[in-house]
């Protein structure tokens, strides 16, 4: 039977910043290596790595916080193997990538085997004080962690990084050509391995807000595509931040829709819902891949300085 | 300081070394693993590599090795194809899914009928399953330039909840007590891929595997297609100036690897698995990337690394029961695999000049 009534709109709305944040996550990190003119196409593997070490040590510490650090920690350990391989074995970034996710999911399993069905401690909400009691706005913004909101200075910060810095003109010219930047004097290398290490940590963040929060629980594979719909979302974003932060917010909300209707009953099938995302997301990429011209001019080329 | 030089032609020798070379490091570091978990590498190592070849049951498992070579072959074959020109299909996992739908509802749908005609029809309804599903990345990447990795990624989680909706309902066994899952094709004889030799493992989705591996070795170093195949992927202005229609090769390497995808989720459904289940797939579409490349991209070289993965997924199933091995260290293993031989590549067309770098 089904009740539309028995979704609480507040509750709804404010479910998708939580929802989104993953996303927001994973899709900056990943922003800034493809800027660098890397294709990492590692980010589910580096999520799942951050989801299990974010989980395992909030719960060993009984600290969400250090959970966090940790799963940034994960993420970029791990990224450091693309790095290694991609820019040290001047290896093909598709299939690194792809031997990363692959290589994460089943290293996360045998980290997280001891850590099936536990609870880890909760991260509280900010508060806000009587600013949370102001109707709708208090409900929907002023109630959430601190990961909701450094996801959103984290995307304002790369954007002004990117546009205003002057270590944000090196990336774009090392993303545009990475010859011309090589010839410049740019370490090129460098900048890109520092790259995929920043979007390591964001992604492992990312995984970890699974696991810690969103779900709250450690099941194997559990981040289930997040990562690859954040690979999306940049290619969505046409590789600017605030079309990040409007992609995901969107994206949280159609997940948030599909689980309520879940909830209440509506008269379609759970797994015609439960694949709803999925066909969004290349519904979507159709819609926006006239667009993807504006992809970095070096993206996924392999760089060697042979002279 | 060591530099990387550039070989002016890529290195037979180490393009052959590679593979092997690979599979020694992942033997180190994966007895590294086993031992930081406790096991004894040497045991662990082989208990993987020996114990299903040699040891005392082999007879029982040679045969899986068949069972489980065939698949990941028949994927890899596909994928190869695709990969070789730039043409990522990762979806494989989801065209297997379809295939095994499409093929065992074509032969669910004729129950409890007896003729020989049914299980040629699984097989061609099984291809077209697994083909439909790898043309929708295709077509959308001919039509709209959309990116073929994503969407046939993001299709695999569609079929999985596909595959979810039809053991629960459509295709579910309407005397099975309630139970998940579909009639088992085993015990219907018309539907049944049967073992063609008893004992030997050996059924048609094997020998569809060895026909994809002749058929691809012909079609690379005789057709025309194989040529437009190899030259784009090497040189894709030399392949535009040749003639090369791009949109006619993603829709064939595409399709091609779908439909291979797709006969290896048939024969496994019709097979050794037998069933429409929530958990009928177990990841041979992504290990099968693991295979394309172990196997470089070429179809002797992937009948070979079929052969080696499926030795470690058995060889991992034995070390699980026996000495007490995570099922996911195996999967760690395998993945090492492929970072090493990536690693290792480098040497294929760089060779390493001791010296200083020069300064121009």
């Amino acid at each position: 039977m089904m009740d539309l009534s028995a979704i609480n709109p507040l509750l709804f709305i404010a479910g998708f910043f939580v929802a989104a944040t993953p996303l927001i996550f994973a899709a900056i990190g990943e922003l800034v290596v493809e800027r660098t003119g890397v294709l990492n196409l590692g980010v589910e593997g580096m999520m799942i790595m951050g989801a299990i070490c974010g989980f395992a040590t909030a719960v060993e510490t009984g600290s969400p916080l250090l959970g966090f650090a940790a799963a940034a920690l994960g993420g970029a350990a791990l990224s450091l193997l693309f790095a290694f391989l991609t820019q040290v074995m001047l290896a093909n970034q598709v299939a690194s990538g792809l031997a990363l996710t692959l290589f994460g999911l089943g290293f996360s399993a045998l980290l997280g085997q001891s850590y099936v069905g536990i609870k880890p401690p909760r991260l509280g909400d900010i508060d806000f004080g009587p600013l949370a009691d102001i109707p709708v706005v208090g409900p929907i913004l002023l109630s959430h962690d601190i990961i909701v909101y450094l996801g959103i200075a984290l995307v304002v910060a790369v954007w002004a990084t990117l546009k205003f810095t002057r270590a944000g003109l090196v990336l774009r010219a090392v993303g545009e050509n990475h010859d011309a930047a090589h010839a410049l004097g740019f370490k090129v290398k460098r900048i890109r391995t520092l790259a995929i290490m920043f979007g390591g940590a964001c992604a492992g963040v990312g995984g970890a807000y699974i696991s810690l929060i969103r779900v709250p629980q450690w099941t194997e594979g559990m981040t289930a595509g997040v990562g690859w719909i954040a690979l999306a979302l940049v290619v969505f974003a046409s590789w600017r931040p605030f079309r990040v932060l409007l992609g995901a917010y969107l994206f949280g909300g159609l997940v948030q829709l599909q689980l309520n209707l879940q909830g209440v009953g509506v008269a379609i099938p759970v797994e015609y819902l439960a694949m709803s995302p999925y066909v969004i997301t290349i519904v979507v990429l159709v819609v926006l891949s006239r667009d993807s011209n504006r992809a970095p001019g070096s993206l996924g080329r392999i760089f060697h300085a042979s002279h | 300081m060591i530099t990387l030089v550039k070989r002016p032609e890529p290195s037979r020798a180490f393009s052959l070394a590679a593979p092997l070379l690979a599979v020694l490091a992942t033997m180190v570091f994966g007895g590294l693993l086993f031992a930081a978990l406790g096991k004894d590498p040497v045991l662990a190592i082989r208990t993987i590599f020996w114990e299903p070849l040699f040891g005392e049951f082999a007879f029982f498992y040679r045969p899986q090795l068949l069972i489980k070579g065939a698949p990941l072959v028949l994927i890899a074959i596909g994928l190869s194809l695709g990969f070789k020109a730039g043409i990522w299909n990762i979806g494989a996992e989801g065209q297997y899914i379809m295939g095994a739908l499409f093929g065992a509802g074509a032969g669910l749908a004729f129950y409890p009928a007896d003729s020989v005609l049914i299980f040629p029809l699984m097989v061609l309804a099984g291809a077209l399953g697994g083909w439909i599903w790898a043309m929708i990345p295709a077509v959308l990447k001919v039509k709209f330039g959309t990116n073929e990795i994503l969407v046939s990624l993001m299709l695999v989680y569609v079929a999985e909840q596909f595959l979810a909706s039809m053991s629960l309902g459509l295709l579910k066994n309407p005397e099975g007590f309630g139970f998940p899952g579909s009639r088992n094709l085993q015990q219907y004889a018309s539907a049944h891929n049967a073992e063609l030799i008893t004992g030997t493992g050996m059924h048609w989705g094997v020998v569809a595997a060895f026909v994809a591996v002749i058929f691809a070795y012909v079609l690379l170093a005789r057709h025309r297609l194989g040529f437009a195949i190899r030259v784009t992927g090497e040189a894709p202005r030399a392949a535009k100036f040749s003639g090369v229609d791009p949109a006619r090769l993603v829709l064939f390497c595409l399709g091609t690897s779908g439909l291979l995808a797709g006969l290896a989720g048939m024969f496994e459904v019709a097979g050794p698995s037998g069933q429409v289940t929530i958990d009928f797939n177990v990841g041979y579409g992504f290990t099968a990337i693991i295979v394309a490349f172990l196997g470089r991209l070429h179809p002797v070289g992937i009948l070979l690394a079929g052969g080696l993965m499926a030795l470690t997924y058995i060889g991992g199933d034995i070390a699980q029961s026996k000495l007490g091995l995570p099922a996911a260290a195996i999967q760690v293993f395998q993945g090492m695999l492929l970072f090493f031989l990536l690693a290792f590549d480098l040497f294929t067309n760089y060779r390493l000049r001791p010296g200083r770098a020069e300064v121009v």
